[in-house]
């Protein structure tokens, strides 16, 4: 019998996966990726909980975290098309225009 | 049996998930987040919301991927340089270990209690999926719908705004 257990712990290894990525990784692109998998573990988390406590709640939420993923994917990937454009680069260790 | 599948799959989203994370091209890493997708969206379909998983599908691995790998090909980004390599990686190995262990440690010791609604499997079969969400999305949550269409339009001027030449 599957739980919610099981996919709130699916979610949580996904998640910590997705933190290890952002701070590890130094390609922009691939840290927004990781990004976004953080937000779909967050996504299947809701998912479960709306499933298990039988109410919609949670799917609609899901439909605004989707919503706001997809605004960030449009204005980051303009970010970061600007920024290559200035640099030749997208490594976040070359992002320093505002360090003293 | 739907244990054994539950099993597959998430054995199959995590090492996508891996992949994502310490794939060297970033063409791979798009690919194993794709994989994941379809992933999450099987567990969506196990979980009774099948508009969710389409929306997943269509959303996710249809127009944001697509939006990436775009990206990807437009920069021309072959693999990453290892030569700035820090002892960044131990650190944030450990805190990410910290994030999985409290999480872990809050759902092996916490119960899943809430308001208890009415829409069963059963319900979801018998009306369909898309006629709920759309039911609560268009009364209870109708302002933060009309929000969150403010914010792609907004979204999309920013985008335009920043990606044309003379920034």
């Amino acid at each position: 019998m599957i739980t919610v257990y099981h996919y709130m712990t699916v979610a949580a290894i996904l998640f910590a996966m997705g933190t290890y990525g952002v701070l590890t990784r130094r390609n922009a692109i691939v840290i927004f990726m990781c990004i976004e998998l953080m937000l779909n573990s967050v996504n299947l988390t809701f998912i479960a909980l709306s499933s298990h406590l039988q109410n919609m709640d949670g799917q609609v939420f899901v439909l605004f975290v989707m919503a706001v993923a997809a605004a960030e994917a449009g204005v980051g990937l303009a970010l970061m098309i600007a920024f290559y454009r200035n640099r030749d680069s997208i490594d976040v260790d070359d992002i320093n225009l505002m360090k003293l | 049996m739907e244990l054994i599948f539950f099993y597959l799959i998430a054995i199959v989203a995590v090492a996508s998930g891996f992949l994502v994370i310490r794939c060297q091209s970033p063409v791979n890493s798009a690919l194993g987040l794709v994989n994941t997708f379809f992933c999450l969206a099987i567990f969506y379909v196990m979980l009774h919301a099948p508009f969710m998983a389409a929306i997943q599908i269509m959303v996710y691995a249809g127009a944001i991927m697509v939006l990436i790998i775009f990206v990807i090909m437009l920069l021309n980004l072959g693999t990453e340089a290892r030569k700035r390599y820090t002892t960044g990686v131990v650190w944030s190995a450990i805190a990410s270990l910290l994030v999985l262990f409290n999480v872990m440690y809050f759902i092996k010791r916490g119960r899943v209690t809430g308001a208890e609604g009415d829409i069963t499997s059963y319900t979801v079969e018998s009306v369909g999926h898309v006629e709920l969400i759309g039911k609560a999305l268009f009364t209870e949550y109708l302002l933060p719908f009309e929000i969150a269409s403010i914010l792609l339009l907004v979204a999309i001027v920013g985008a335009v705004v920043l990606a044309k030449k003379e920034v």
